[in-house]
């Protein structure tokens, strides 16, 4: 059993995930996030009155400016503290530490983290007018494919990894989707080969390379864990032992490398606060927005050498019986990515591991998770160390 | 390392064709897209710290010098990454697809993202030399690439 030395920095006593669909028709971002958020405080045994502080995604399309004052009417709450949080597939991770932190501030005692979207007829389009607008989308260059296939071709073109290498991380997570009936690729498994015979969107990527878009919300309610400890919990709290965050660019094509990221140092940061080191992780719940993103941060994270994931996965069983369970829902490449709730999902199924309701997939008594989240083009990072009571100091 | 067997050489006639997404020029940005229309290849320069800056600030990134001036650069660059474009994100792009989309190192030190014609995906690797070379496509001369060692 792992043991971690982190004093606990904040709690997280609910959460709620609605069930990811591929389409919607006539629903709202608010209406999502407030089945979310109903699901996430029941789980929490609280009233929805108890929650004085609101934690949100960016809305886009739906409210560009005043989103905190617009949900919370939505949602019939009046939180002393709320903001919203604009850091892509990292959002949900970056909350949790946030919410964290204003409790610890006292800005607030209850904290509601919400992210989600629809996916109705006509999706809603940011009128970006800033440099990536104007100096990568007129060559060619639009939405994420591209970014993240000129990370697995400087990765192949670095250390020799292969097609087939990358395509194994897509054909573990259909595989772990198995055990997750609430998964876009539940029922449908996929190989190796299945992987490598999909066609090219942005050669080197094959298209089962890339998460299937869903829709969805996720919610997560956060307290202090001296309130965790005081409360009439449905289930064991999970702690925030360590977290880490940094930005480095926002276009790929102003990145400082294409083989390592910003969750590098984000993780390390999270590590030491937590006081582990990635060899007593149990769970690793990592952002797998494309292979290639799964591939570099289990390299960052230290669990493997740069270059070496390949050689790490070889072998080793990496669903929820393993030694180390990798994404043991299925990750986002087997549950589809519910826009800015993806990274959120993350640390979802991190919660249901530790507390042990990650039901026909727990893991044997994981004490310690690594949680990841990636936003934009490996340009915002954050890590968060997850752990139970027992891993706390 | 090569790492595409498609041979199909997109030209400049083929992308001068295309009705895609322009520039958003701004004020910090309107000179090097005039200095492009006119064929030069203009980066600004910090004359407080001697580094090269793409893309046009008000502001030098590395020591935040106001004082950046507009040089003509080598366009000189190598291939740092790249990929190889089979479904664009733009459906305005579909009709050069496959075609080749790079990230630049070039010779000053910034980085670009630009579109490589006159070469095939097949014949492409990372740390290809190429130069900057222009293209029109709509009202806008591109700073396009292509293979250092090709013809003008």
């Amino acid at each position: 059993m792992s043991r971690g030395t982190g004093t606990p920095r904040g709690t997280i006593v609910g959460v709620g995930e609605l069930e990811p669909v591929r389409r919607t028709e006539g629903v709202t971002t608010m209406g999502l996030l407030g089945r979310a958020a109903r699901l996430a405080v029941e789980d929490a045994g609280i009233g929805k009155d108890e929650v004085d502080g609101l934690l949100m995604g960016p809305q886009v399309g739906e409210t560009p400016q005043h989103v905190p004052a617009m949900l919370s009417e939505y949602l019939g709450l009046q939180p002393r503290m709320a903001n919203v949080v604009d850091l892509g597939g990292a959002t949900g991770p970056g909350m949790l530490w946030r919410a964290a932190a204003a409790i610890d501030a006292g800005m607030a005692e209850v904290v509601l983290c919400l992210v989600g979207n629809h996916r109705n007829p006509v999706p809603p389009r940011s009128p970006n007018r800033n440099p990536i607008r104007e100096f990568d989308v007129p060559f060619g260059a639009s939405g994420a494919n591209t970014s993240y296939a000129f990370l697995k071709t400087a990765h192949m073109d670095r250390y020799g990894t292969t097609d087939a290498d990358f395509a194994r991380i897509a054909a573990v997570s259909r595989a772990n989707a198995q055990h997750n009936p609430r998964a876009i690729f539940h029922g449908t498994p996929a190989t190796v080969q299945d992987v490598l015979d999909s066609p090219f969107i942005a050669e080197p990527l094959h298209l089962l390379e890339i998460v299937m878009p869903v829709a969805g919300a996720t919610a997560a309610v956060v307290v202090s864990p001296e309130r965790a400890a005081a409360m009439d919990l449905p289930h064991a709290p999970v702690h925030l032992l360590g977290a880490g965050e940094k930005l480095t660019h926002r276009a790929m094509s102003q990145s400082p490398s294409l083989t390592s990221g910003p969750l590098k140092p984000s993780m390390e940061q999270a590590y030491a606060q937590a006081g582990i080191t990635p060899a007593e992780l149990d769970v690793l719940s990592v952002y797998d927005c494309y292979t290639v993103m799964a591939a570099i941060t289990l390299e960052d994270a230290g669990v493997c050498g740069p270059g070496e994931f390949a050689q790490w996965m070889q072998g080793r069983d990496l669903s929820h019986t393993g030694p180390v369970a990798y994404n043991p829902h299925g990750g986002q490449l087997g549950c589809g990515q519910a826009d800015l709730a993806g990274g959120m999902s993350h640390a979802i199924e991190a919660v249901h591991q530790l507390r042990g309701t990650a039901h026909g997939r727990q893991a044997a008594d994981p004490h310690l998770a690594l949680v990841t989240g990636n936003g934009a083009t490996m340009s915002e990072a954050v890590a968060l160390v997850l752990g139970t009571q027992e891993a706390a100091r | 390392m090569t790492l595409s067997r498609e041979t199909r050489v997109l030209t400049a006639a083929q992308l001068s064709a295309l009705t895609v997404p322009p520039p958003t020029p701004t004020g910090e940005t309107r000179h090097f897209w005039d200095a492009c229309a006119e064929g030069r290849f203009e980066l600004q320069h910090c004359p407080g710290c001697d580094r090269w800056v793409f893309y046009p600030r008000a502001l030098c990134p590395h020591c935040w010098g106001q004082d950046l001036q507009w040089r003509e650069a080598s366009g000189r660059a190598t291939v740092r990454s790249f990929t190889v474009v089979h479904k664009p994100g733009h459906p305005g792009w579909a009709d050069a697809a496959p075609y080749v989309v790079a990230i630049l190192s070039l010779a000053e030190g910034p980085t670009m993202l630009s579109v490589l014609r006159d070469v095939a995906p097949a014949d492409v690797a990372v740390g290809l030399p190429v130069r900057i070379s222009f293209t029109t496509v709509g009202e806008y001369a591109l700073p396009t690439a292509v293979p250092a060692g090709g013809p003008r």
